[in-house]
Formats: C-alpha cells, sequence, structure tokens
C-alpha cells in the first residue's frame, strides 16, 4: 500500500490536522537489513496509537527513532512542526516508558517519579507536589517513599507511567510497557492506560505485537511489516475492511480465496473462485489476481441467513472450545485451504462430521495488495 | 543393608582434610602473631610473653611511621586513581563503540597476567628514560599498572544491558551525559565501585617488589620490612608483620560488610 500522506485521523486536510509527529519518509538501514522503508506517517495531537506488527516490522525502530534512541539513515521527524531528526533524547519533548521499566534502582518511588523534574530544574516543593500527583494517578500515593525492589510488576509499570508522564511530554512512547505481565493484570492495565490518556491529553504512541491489546487501547492501529505501513486507522476499520492481505491475517484469524476479477464497475467487482463467483465491494482491474478475505466468524454453519450463499459442504478436520465459541477447521473439495469457521457456544462439533458452509459477500472484503 | 557409619566418623576425613589445610595457611601467620608479643629478644620458642615493647618499639620507630604513612598514602591514592580509569574504561567499552574495543579490552587486562616482577622492570627502564626520579609517585604509578585492570574487569563485569537501559531512561528523561553518570551509573555500580576499591587498597598495601624496584628514599612499608629483615629476625619484625597482616584483615571485612551484606538485601 502507499506510504505516500497518510494521517491517523483517517482523512488528510492538508495544514488542518494538528499532527503531533510528523514522520517523512524515514528510513532506517541496519548494515544490510532495511527496517524501516521511507515511512510517512502523521500523528494526530491527543490520540492513542499503537504501532502493530510482529517482531521484525520495524515498529519498535520506529519508535526508538521518534524517541532519539536512533538516527534515521534518510528522512526526518517532526515532533509539533519542529524538526528533531537530530535532536538527543534529554532534549526531545518525548518520554518513554521502557518495556523492561528501567526504574532507578536506588532512589526511592519518589525519587524516580522526579527525577525529569529534577533535570528541568524544577524547585523542590513544586516537584513534590507534582510527584505526588503523578503517583496519585497510578493510585500509588502510598508507596512514595518506597525502594523499586518493594513494588510488584504491576506497580512497576505504573510508576514507569507516571515518571515517563510527570514531565508533561509532548508524546509519549510505550515500548510493549505490558509485555512482562500476566493476562489479568495486562488487561486491568489496557484499561488503565486507556483511561490515563484521556484524562491526561497526551499523544501516546504503543508499540505492541499484540493485537487484542492493540484493538482495546488505540483510536488508531498502524499495521507494521517489513518495515513499512501495511495499513492505517480505526481498529474497527482495520478488522472488517483491512486493505491488505498481511493486516487481514495479523488482525485476527481470516479465511482466503483466491481468485480473479471477472468484472468490474461502479465500485463492485466480480471475482471468479474455485468456490463460486462473488461480487464484492471494491476496485480491481479485470483479469486481476486477487483474494477474497473472511473472518472465521463470518462464515455460517448449517443455514444461511439474509443474503448469504452457499460455499458447499465442508469435512471438519478439527474442533475446541474457547468459552465464548467452539472454533473448527473444515475442508471444502474445491478448496485448498481448509475453513476456519467459528460456530456458537453450545453447538460442538465431532472432526470428521460434514458442515454446511455460506456466506454473505457483504462479509468478504476485497484484497488487491 | 550394612548401618552406616555414625555421623562424626563419616565427616572425620573430612574434617581432618580441613583441619591440615587451614593449619597449613595460618599457623604461619598464627606464630608469627603469637611471636610478636614474645617477652625476649629472639622470636623462637619458648614463648616467654606476653608483652607488646615490640609494638612500642615499632610504633616510636620514625622510619617505620614515616613508610606507614606512605603505605596508607600510596594505597589510597592509587588504589582511586585505578577505580576512577577503570570505571571511565568500563563505560566506554561498554556503553560506546570504541573502534578496536577487543584489543583495547585486552591491552586493559593484559597487566593481571604479567609478573610484578617484570612490571617493574619495565617501569624502571621507563621511568630512566624519562627521567622520572624514583619517588612515591612512582610507586603509586606502579601501583595503578597492577590495579587498574582489575578495577576495569570487576566494573566492566557488572555493567549489564538492563543497567544500560536505566541510563537511556535517564537520558530520555533530560540527564545530560554527566548528570547520567554521576546519579544513576556511578550509584548503581557503587558496591562494585567500592569492591574493587578496597580490594585495590589491599594489593596495593602488601605489594613489595614494584615498590622495591622503583623506590628510593621514600618507601613503603612492605620495603622498610624487607630493610629491617636483612638485619635478621627479631620480634619488632614479628610485631610490626602482625600490624601489616591486622590491616589487611580490616580492609576485607569492611569490604565484607559494606558490599556484600549489601547485595544480600
Amino acid at each position: 500500500m502507499s506510504t505516500g500522506g497518510m494521517t491517523t485521523g483517517g482523512m488528510t486536510k492538508e495544514g488542518m490536522s494538528a499532527a503531533a509527529v510528523e514522520l517523512d519518509r524515514v528510513t532506517k538501514r541496519f548494515d544490510e537489513t532495511l527496517a524501516l522503508d521511507a515511512i510517512t506517517l502523521a500523528i494526530e495531537e491527543g490520540s492513542f496509537v499503537v504501532l502493530l506488527g510482529p517482531s521484525g516490522s520495524g515498529k519498535t525502530t520506529l519508535l526508538n527513532i521518534l524517541g532519539g534512541f536512533l538516527e534515521p539513515t534518510n528522512g526526518r521527524v517532526l515532533i509539533k512542526g519542529a524538526d528533531v531528526t537530530n535532536v538527543a533524547p534529554a532534549k526531545r519533548p518525548t518520554t518513554t516508558v521502557f518495556q523492561d521499566y528501567a526504574l532507578f534502582p536506588h532512589m526511592t518511588i519518589a525519587g524516580n517519579v522526579g527525577f525529569g523534574l529534577a533535570m528541568q530544574g524544577v524547585a523542590k516543593p513544586e516537584r513534590r507536589l507534582r510527584v505526588e500527583t503523578a503517583l496519585e494517578m497510578v493510585g500509588l500515593a502510598h508507596t512514595s517513599a518506597r525502594k523499586v525492589h518493594q513494588l510488584s510488576g504491576g506497580q512497576k509499570q505504573r510508576i514507569a507511567l507516571a515518571r515517563a508522564l510527570v514531565v508533561e511530554p509532548a508524546v509519549l512512547l510505550l515500548d510493549e510497557p505490558l509485555g512482562a505481565l500476566d493476562l489479568k493484570l495486562r488487561c486491568q492495565m489496557q484499561e488503565e492506560l486507556k483511561a490515563i490518556q484521556k484524562r491526561v491529553g497526551t499523544t501516546f504512541v504503543h508499540v505492541t505485537h499484540d493485537q487484542d491489546e492493540a484493538m482495546a487501547i488505540a483510536d488508531t492501529i498502524v499495521v507494521m511489516n517489513e518495515g513499512r505501513i501495511e495499513d492505517l486507522g480505526a481498529p474497527e476499520r482495520i478488522y472488517l475492511r483491512p486493505r491488505t492481505r498481511f493486516a487481514a491475517g495479523f488482525m485476527g484469524d481470516s479465511n482466503f480465496i483466491a481468485g480473479r476479477v471477472a468484472e468490474a464497475a461502479g465500485g463492485r467487482v466480480t471475482v471468479d473462485t474455485a468456490l463460486g463467483r462473488f461480487a464484492v465491494e471494491g476496485a480491481a482491474e479485470v483479469g486481476q489476481a486477487v483474494a477474497l478475505s473472511i473472518r472465521p466468524e463470518h462464515v455460517q454453519a448449517v443455514e444461511a441467513r439474509g443474503a448469504a450463499r452457499p460455499l458447499g459442504i465442508a469435512r471438519v478436520l478439527e474442533s475446541g472450545f474457547f468459552g465464548t465459541h467452539h472454533q473448527c477447521t473444515a475442508k471444502l473439495d474445491e478448496a485448498e485451504q481448509p475453513f476456519k469457521v467459528r460456530l456458537p457456544q453450545k453447538e460442538s462439533i465431532a472432526p470428521g462430521a460434514d458442515l454446511a458452509l455460506f456466506v454473505d459477500p457483504a462479509d468478504m472484503v476485497l484484497l488487491t495488495g | 543393608m550394612a548401618a552406616r557409619p555414625p555421623r562424626l566418623l563419616r565427616h572425620l576425613p573430612a574434617m581432618i582434610y580441613a583441619a591440615l589445610v587451614y593449619g597449613f595457611i595460618f599457623l604461619p601467620v598464627a606464630v608469627l602473631v603469637l611471636f610478636s608479643f614474645q617477652g625476649s629478644r629472639i622470636p623462637i620458642p619458648p614463648f616467654n610473653g606476653p608483652s607488646l615493647k615490640w609494638y612500642a618499639a615499632v610504633f616510636s620507630d620514625s622510619r617505620m611511621m614515616d613508610a606507614l604513612t606512605n603505605s596508607i598514602l600510596v594505597a589510597l591514592a592509587s588504589s582511586l586513581v585505578s577505580v576512577v580509569l577503570g570505571f571511565l574504561a568500563a563505560y566506554a567499552l561498554a556503553r560506546q563503540r570504541v573502534p578496536m574495543a577487543g584489543l583495547i579490552q585486552g591491552f586493559l587486562t593484559a597487566p593481571l597476567t604479567v609478573s610484578y616482577l617484570i612490571i617493574a622492570m619495565g617501569l624502571l627502564i621507563t621511568f630512566n628514560a624519562v627521567g622520572m626520579p624514583k619517588s612515591l609517585l612512582t610507586i603509586g604509578i606502579g601501583h595503578v599498572v597492577i590495579n587498574l585492570p582489575l578495577c576495569f574487569a570487576i566494573v566492566y563485569s557488572q555493567m549489564g544491558d538492563h543497567q544500560a537501559n536505566i541510563e537511556r531512561a535517564a537520558r530520555d528523561l533530560g540527564a545530560a551525559e554527566w548528570q547520567v553518570l554521576l546519579l544513576v551509573t556511578v550509584p548503581i555500580l557503587w558496591p562494585a565501585l567500592f569492591a574493587s576499591f578496597f580490594l585495590s587498597v589491599t594489593f596495593s598495601w602488601d605489594e613489595f617488589i614494584i615498590a622495591f624496584m622503583v623506590s628510593r628514599f621514600e618507601v613503603t612499608l612492605p620495603v622498610e620490612i624487607w630493610s629491617m629483615l636483612r638485619s635478621g629476625l627479631n620480634p619488632k619484625t614479628n610485631a610490626v608483620g602482625s600490624f601489616v597482616f591486622l590491616i589487611s584483615i580490616a580492609t576485607v571485612l569492611v569490604l565484607d560488610l559494606i558490599v556484600f551484606r549489601r547485595r544480600k538485601t
């Protein structure tokens, strides 16, 4: 997909969006490997942006370039309109919440949170007040005299957040901050992060490889792969109408049906596939090889609802219970890949059984990339 | 199934072995200390003390006291220089991209493998060549040569990646490079710095060969003891030897109390 002129606000209105961060064709090369390939991206002021991608996708490199820990090989980084491409971390209006927290083990909690203010030369009485406020924000006011090693993982996480936010950065960078927490605590921290972000209104740029986390917290998700932006937009849009095959596969499960464009006119495309002919929304050229993506929960089993069309009878290969639903894989004779199908909670099905599959073409997404 | 021999019997060989090893190590020291309290002029049995007169003799010997002052001065100063230089070298090699880092690290630690005699000879030749007179300064330089590699190795081994990230956090929060060093790196490395300082002090305190070869009028305590020994054994040498030993032990104890106890918490 093109990397030109993308805004996290969705629509680009030149000169109108107040961009907290602008990346202009940022490229980073490590010896032979291209970690970032001419990334152009604008991040709107006050938004919660999640950089989502597998390891090696360049998301952490991008975060390090924003924080000033790495310099791009090419391109420019602007924060609130000022060029900071070659500005050291200490002089940037950004702060970072590190994955391993990186708290100062020899200082008290108050000392940790007040460090940035002390570096700015904020006088002691004011510093104490602001540290107190920051600790209250994360619900840890009672810990200010403790040492770092006396805190639990979740508490350390909050202190790291308070320490980074207390200096009122223009942009807060979060480097997989919830990676070390257990699932329950992670979900709780996601909610808290989101609430704190809404309260302080600071622009958050958060890196993760966890798509559930991304969907839970982001205003805007930037899906990255191999140093490029694959898709960018609101979580719902990316999940329901992914722009690339990678985005469709990385954000949740998807089934892909390969096909060729038979007709294309007026924003609708008819695609010939091994499972039949489907008319879907989108634009493509006649004869072009494309794929249709369909989410497991959109594949209808047993009986069709609404405008759903039959795909055929599939044989169930595997089936598993996931609490809220059953998920099974079922193979259609005509299809190369088995289909992932989501069945209701109380409808279990054994491997070897036959299952009639239906799909509503409106749920299908045309992927040309 | 045969009954196991009683516990005491089973452990007896190990206990005898341990007693022999410790006896071998500590008996000479014990004898040295014991006969420093000898009443008569010769430090051989029978023991006819205890008497403190030899200690009185040592502490009223002005040459001995000068040497003691010199030793303390050289030990503290050379250890301080070794720790500072060793720390800076370790910081640079652990945190910066230094060209030929492997080679530099090799050269830094190489003196650990060279005998003191060779180092002393090398220093002597160098000092002669550059026209530097033998003095406490030359002894101090010699002790920095032997202790810097040790300090570097200890500090370098404690500078992990996790700490590098903590330093990044400090920079991120606006700390200048000197503030990162003074407010974050040094306090976190405090135990390692302390340990290397005290180890350096103990090594410098009883180092003889280098101190002997690169000194002339101002000498350190081991050199003074050596010149005293040339006129034959007497309980005064025992007394000063015991004193040197006491200081070494005290230093190690301080090190243990401050550094290793702290780490356990």
